[in-house]
């Protein structure tokens, strides 16, 4: 075959060089990405090999061992930071209407957002829990690997323009008062309601390296999974099945699915369309 | 130059505004013989669930489904991109879903699965970058390109919005092709993957 000539980005990551610099960041600083679905790291790796001005993945290995704090950058690249609130309204309407009349029946609840990125999603399940009247029993347990979006998780200020962006989807989603009475506008930005953070907390956890920490009756895990590769999937829906208490809940991304995966015949599909489960046993 | 002699594994297809009808007239054409893959991006505005897979199978003598985590990609299916995901070619010859930032304000976007396409596929990928109204695509068809597959552009022309095959063309350079819808059409009719991307010739 005929060599074409590779560009910055085009042929520079091979597949030695990123499968070594996947083994160094594990090996030096624990974080586990070699499981993850290849083209998308390397799609990322890319875009950090531009950023970072390296032209192979090697130099840049080299540089990520060297200095820690390039490493935190680096993180930036390999995660997802940034969701919306009740995205996919369909998935939150499903909750109201399916699985809050079960968990109306528990005396305390402990629910897990697993992969929660900035923490949209975990402030979106608070509010539906405040307005079902659940949210003063529930503990929300909310993860992810990414030490910077924890801290934006838990300061709970999000952009005003993004947050009226967002009132069309509560709606949707079945909202029962308006996005606005659950925050309140400060310092140009829109800081959730103190009863939303004081139920969530946001912690270190990795479902490529860690295990279950606690007995949950609902995890939400949604656009999570489709970032592994197959075998890591199945580690990771190992860890929530192992979380959940029997007849819990699992929701998904609605792209997302059970049916190839080890632990296919462990859930029943509780509402198909909107990706949630419920553990059998 | 050694000859190249890529017979043709993978066919992907980006378009925005205007290019619906094209890709339904592109969709009718296909023989029912086709064993190559096909992965359409088509921008449409964000909402979860799209129509396009259901107005393509119409017509299409192949089966059309819409694109599923890690899904293989199976001889002479046609796979749509769904409202919301980039849709990313995994070597393993599987399809892989993400919610990364938009690329052009898209998502999905035609960059992502052509340059996904062309990392994993190289010179047996055919690219074709419909009519829009932004340029997303252009990137990626250039990437295919340089990887040794072929690259196919809408004549602007014949664009309901050139902007898109225009950004393409000149991204790819004198290697891109320019068929006509009619002259496209005629291509999608005789596509296999016994086709020679390199010797056959595609108008």
């Amino acid at each position: 075959m005929t060599a074409v000539v590779p560009t910055l980005g085009d042929a520079a990551v091979s597949d030695r060089e990123l499968a070594s610099l996947l083994e160094s960041i594990y090996r030096v600083y624990h974080h586990d990405f070699r499981g993850y679905a290849e083209a998308s790291v390397r799609r990322r790796m890319q875009s950090a090999l531009i950023f970072f001005k390296c032209d192979s993945i090697a130099r840049l290995e080299q540089r990520v061992l060297a200095e820690p704090a390039l490493f935190g950058e680096l993180l930036r690249f390999l995660t997802v930071q940034v969701t919306d609130m009740f995205r996919d309204p369909i998935y939150f309407r499903a909750l109201r209407e399916h699985v809050v009349p079960y968990l109306q029946t528990y005396a305390s609840l402990k629910v897990w957002v697993a992969g929660c990125a900035t923490g949209e999603e975990a402030y979106s399940l608070a509010i539906l829990l405040a307005e079902e009247g659940l949210l003063e029993r529930t503990m929300i347990y909310a993860t992810d690997i990414h030490p910077d979006s924890l801290r934006i998780a838990q300061d709970g200020v999000y952009d005003a323009d993004r947050m009226a962006r967002f009132s069309d989807a509560y709606r949707l989603a079945g909202g029962r008062g308006s996005l606005g009475d659950h925050y309140a506008a400060a310092y140009g930005g829109a800081v959730l309601d103190r009863r939303l953070r004081k139920a969530i907390v946001f912690s270190d956890h990795s479902l490529a390296t860690d295990s279950a920490f606690a007995e949950v009756q609902l995890v939400s895990c949604r656009n999570v999974l489709i970032y592994f590769d197959r075998a890591l999937q199945d580690r990771a829906i190992g860890v929530l099945r192992d979380a959940l208490c029997r007849r819990g809940f699992l929701g998904l991304g609605l792209k997302e699915s059970l049916r190839f995966t080890a632990h296919a015949a462990a859930f029943s599909e509780l509402v198909p369309t909107a990706k949630i489960y419920q553990r059998l046993v | 130059m050694s000859a190249r002699t890529t017979a043709l594994r993978l066919i992907v297809i980006g378009g925005s505004a205007g290019a619906l009808d094209v890709m339904l007239e592109l969709c009718a054409a296909l023989p029912d013989t086709l064993t190559t893959p096909i992965v359409i991006v088509l921008h449409l505005q964000a909402s979860h669930i799209s129509l396009v897979p259901e107005l393509l199978a119409r017509t299409c003598r192949r089966p059309v489904r819409e694109v599923e985590d890690k899904l293989a990609l199976e001889a002479g299916t046609v796979y749509v991109a769904p409202p919301n995901y980039h849709v990313l070619v995994e070597r393993g010859a599987t399809l892989a879903l993400s919610v990364d930032a938009p690329v052009h304000y898209s998502r999905p976007s035609i960059d992502v699965l052509f340059e996904t396409a062309a990392d994993s596929f190289g010179a047996a990928t055919l690219g074709v970058v419909l009519s829009g109204a932004n340029e997303d695509g252009a990137r990626g068809l250039a990437r295919i390109h340089r990887a040794g597959g072929a690259a196919v552009v809408q004549d602007p022309a014949t664009a309901l919005y050139p902007t898109m095959p225009t950004a393409a063309l000149a991204a790819v350079g004198r290697g891109a092709q320019v068929l006509s819808i009619a002259e496209l059409s005629s291509l999608f009719a005789r596509l296999d993957g016994g086709m020679n991307l390199h010797q056959d010739s595609l108008r």
